[in-house]
């Protein structure tokens, strides 16, 4: 116990010397600079939450965007008020872990919190795992610049609870432990269906985990200048003590710690907002469609499709489809993936089992929808607020995804308080996004940690011959491992394209978990060789997809855009009058074009492609149904008496809550 | 901890068990695919159907902002009946079944 203490004293200090360390270059007069011009790139990938989509933009890229000075903004946190939030944060959350770790002794505290987390508790906890930086920053950005698809894209997120609710959270508490691979396993052949199910939970996580890290790397970055492998450093210090010491109950603690901040954040920005508007709604959206900034914006988002519009219509079509998701096959695609892919998550399956009841786990559901949705609509009274009164010129010049305008936007109504409202106010915030970033990841390692230690580690290597403490410990290592590779992933990730990896885990939970979850407790043929060629096939298949997919770089096509540039670049010159030279950002830019050009003309994809053979970002309309087909056939091919008879008791057992968790006793 | 073992196949065929599962089979699964119909109307109606999204409802509010917007409310209400239908049948007849069996 002594040691424990010792330990946990010992990371508190590793964290907080870590944000002390940060500190100590943000001093310097270039970092504040950097943080206000090197905004993340471009506007994400539809489908594609934006706050992960960040990747360092060229300076430039800033300056050659067309925009009125008056409306340049910068976004510039108090570095003292921020990072004592943060230390507050810290040491709040440490005091829980050391609470946590006195209730933690057994296998079943450590996964599952002993059962003993209650259905109104567990609602918060599942609304603070699943709200992520990316619907937190991303959405209400989107909104802010493309208006009405950004509300449109926010839907999906809550619509995925009506099939948590109704398809998979009682059964999965009536029938479940502690994994996926407890349910799925239940009347099949425990050891490949475990192994198999470890590893596509291990995937789903791996890919949910490195966004995560390599989005909070880059928000740290931009927002307080921590630098970024310092953050990541921190982030995953923190990430595994809350884990390893306090396990499920103060993994669930830091969750609902982080909504409870994140929703007080967001109602009170939205007071503010409305209580510019008179809380008159007809007359914020008026303001919306008369803003002549705003206007002025989608006039030049419709001129690239080389349609005019101008004044009130432009204004009008900020609240019309079709600013952002111009592919609607992608965008179904990716509504299946969500609606689906929820279900199958490991770390929200796993949240089931910290309850005590089936009711406990309804009533759980309906309280995190209900959190969860009110902040969509929050949320989108933000993203317009920010139009208003930030403009998108002003948000796109501090970053062109948009992901920065909640926060500025807490920075200028708090300020017209007062100043320092407006510093405390963002520094909250900040402390918000921090506080998220934990929760998500935190929630992620303990899922996939508990699919190793006890899947692969207890039952396929041990036979499910383990004392509670080799399992605690065995769950222990485990965690701290994850948590490094956690970091070495983030810390090596940090100039790739990460924000394909969120819609991808959402595609493989929604392609290869969900099927064979939702055939394991309602179909009575289903079977071993179901579950196993159901998970292999969805996994693989949406993977590979998107492998495939645009949603990689195809340096072929960067040098075709490089070679476009160098041409017209060399047509300018050659129009010249002799002895006269390209302007220097002419020249610039036909520099670059040559370089990009030389760089990208004989490369090919990660898997050696030229260009895309899958024409979707998102895989899951195609991969989801070869989840299922391949699940169903494989089961078909290689019937199982056992597992058809066994099917009386499952069944029984998911609808009752007859010999609940006793259930891999057996 | 000597646990009480079930005749499964025998539950599973009790008149009350059966009752318990065609409600609930009925209910759960017709308002999913509702729910889902519902939803897909939104991306696919804004991309194939833009015109109606744009009519203006109240104010310079239009059909599209409305139709999503009751997405939330038409999920909430979805959760709320479902609540109220569990509580009040599912439970009871599964309470019922347990004490039978109890007995």
């Amino acid at each position: 116990m002594t040691m424990k203490k010792i330990v946990i004293a010992a990371t508190l200090a590793l964290s907080l010397a870590a944000a002390a360390f940060a500190e100590e270059p943000s001093k310097a007069p270039a970092t504040d600079t950097a943080a206000a011009v090197s905004a993340p790139a471009a506007p994400a990938a539809a489908g594609a939450p934006a706050v992960t989509a960040a990747t360092p933009a060229p300076p430039t890229a800033t300056a050659a965007a067309p925009v009125n000075s008056a409306h340049k903004r910068a976004l510039k946190a108090d570095k003292t008020v921020t990072i004592s939030m943060f230390a507050f944060i810290i040491a709040i959350t440490m005091g829980v872990v050391v609470w946590a770790a006195k209730k933690t002794k057994t296998a079943a505290d450590f996964y599952a919190a002993g059962g003993g987390i209650t259905g109104t508790q567990n609602g918060w906890a599942i609304a603070g795992d699943y709200m992520s930086a990316a619907s937190f920053l991303g959405i209400s950005g989107l909104i802010s610049l493309y208006g009405y698809d950004g509300f449109m894209y926010s839907v999906g997120w809550l619509v995925a609870y009506i099939t948590v609710l109704l398809i998979v959270a009682e059964p999965c508490r009536n029938a479940g432990k502690y994994t996926l691979g407890d349910i799925l396993s239940f009347r099949t052949s425990p050891k490949p269906v475990r192994a198999v199910a470890a590893l596509s939970t291990v995937a789903v996580s791996t890919f949910y985990l490195t966004a995560q890290m390599v989005g909070a790397g880059k928000l740290m970055a931009l927002l307080v200048g921590i630098p970024y492998k310092t953050s990541i450093i921190g982030v995953g210090i923190l990430m595994v003590g809350y884990v390893v010491f306090g396990g499920m109950v103060a993994t669930t603690w830091v969750q609902i710690i982080k909504a409870g901040m994140l929703m007080s954040g967001a109602f009170l920005l939205s007071v503010l907002v409305m209580a510019k508007a008179g809380f008159n709604p007809i007359g914020f959206f008026d303001s919306i469609v008369n803003s002549p900034d705003i206007q002025d914006h989608v006039s030049k988002m419709m001129l690239k499709d080389g349609i005019i519009m101008n004044g009130i219509d432009a204004g009008q079509r900020f609240l019309e489809p079709g600013l952002f998701l111009k592919a609607p096959l992608d965008q179904i695609s990716l509504g299946m993936a969500l609606v689906l892919g929820t279900a199958g998550m490991p770390h929200i399956l796993m949240r089931f089992f910290t309850v005590p009841t089936a009711q406990a786990a309804r009533k759980s559901v309906i309280i995190a929808m209900f959190l969860i949705g009110t902040f969509y609509i929050l949320t989108t009274l933000l993203g317009f607020g920010s139009a208003i009164h930030l403009t998108p010129q002003g948000i796109i010049s501090v970053d062109p995804g948009g992901n920065m305008a909640t926060l500025m936007l807490a920075q200028t109504m708090g300020a017209e308080i007062a100043p320092i409202i407006g510093d405390l106010f963002l520094a909250f915030l900040c402390a918000v996004a921090f506080a998220t970033i934990l929760a998500v990841v935190s929630g992620l390692v303990l899922a996939a940690s508990a699919a190793i230690a006890h899947d692969i580690y207890v039952n396929v290597i041990k036979d499910g011959h383990a004392d509670q403490s080799e399992q605690v410990m065995a769950a222990r290592i485990t965690s701290v491992v994850v948590g490094a590779c956690g970091i070495v992933i983030g810390l090596t990730a940090e100039n790739q394209n990460v924000a394909v990896l969120v819609a991808l885990a959402f595609a493989v939970a929604a392609s290869g978990n969900l099927p064979v979850v939702v055939l394991s407790l309602f179909w009575r043929k289903f079977n071993t060789a179901g579950v196993v060629s159901g998970l292999v096939v969805g996994t693989v298949a949406a993977i590979g997809l998107t492998l495939v997919s645009p949603n990689l770089t195809y340096p072929k096509a960067v040098a075709a855009g490089a070679q476009k540039i160098v041409v017209a670049m060399e047509k300018k010159q050659a129009a010249l009058t002799a002895g006269a030279v390209l302007d220097e950002k002419d020249q610039k830019a036909l520099d670059k074009g040559r370089k990009d050009y030389e760089a990208n003309k004989d490369g090919s994809s990660m898997v050696g492609l030229d260009k895309p053979l899958f024409a979707l970002k998102n895989p899951g309309i195609v991969s989801i149904p070869l989840g299922f087909l391949a699940a169903i056939l494989g089961c078909l091919a290689f019937p199982s008496r056992r597992s058809e008879e066994m099917f009386d008791e499952v069944y029984v057992r998911q609808n009752t809550g007859l010999g609940m968790a006793k259930a891999v006793d057996h | 901890m000597a646990e009480k073992q079930y005749d499964w196949k025998a539950i599973a065929k009790h008149p009350k068990f059966v009752e318990l599962h065609h409600r609930k089979s009925a209910f759960l699964f017709g308002w999913w695919v509702f729910s889902l119909v519902y939803y897909f109307l939104l991306p696919i109606g804004a991309a194939y159907t833009p015109g109606i999204f744009k009519v203006k409802v109240i104010g310079v509010i239009n059909f599209g902002y409305v139709f999503a917007l009751s997405q939330f409310f038409v999920s909430w209400g979805i959760a709320l009946f479902y609540a109220h239908v569990a509580n009040k049948d599912f439970d009871r007849l599964t309470r019922e079944l347990i004490d039978e069996l109890h007995a």
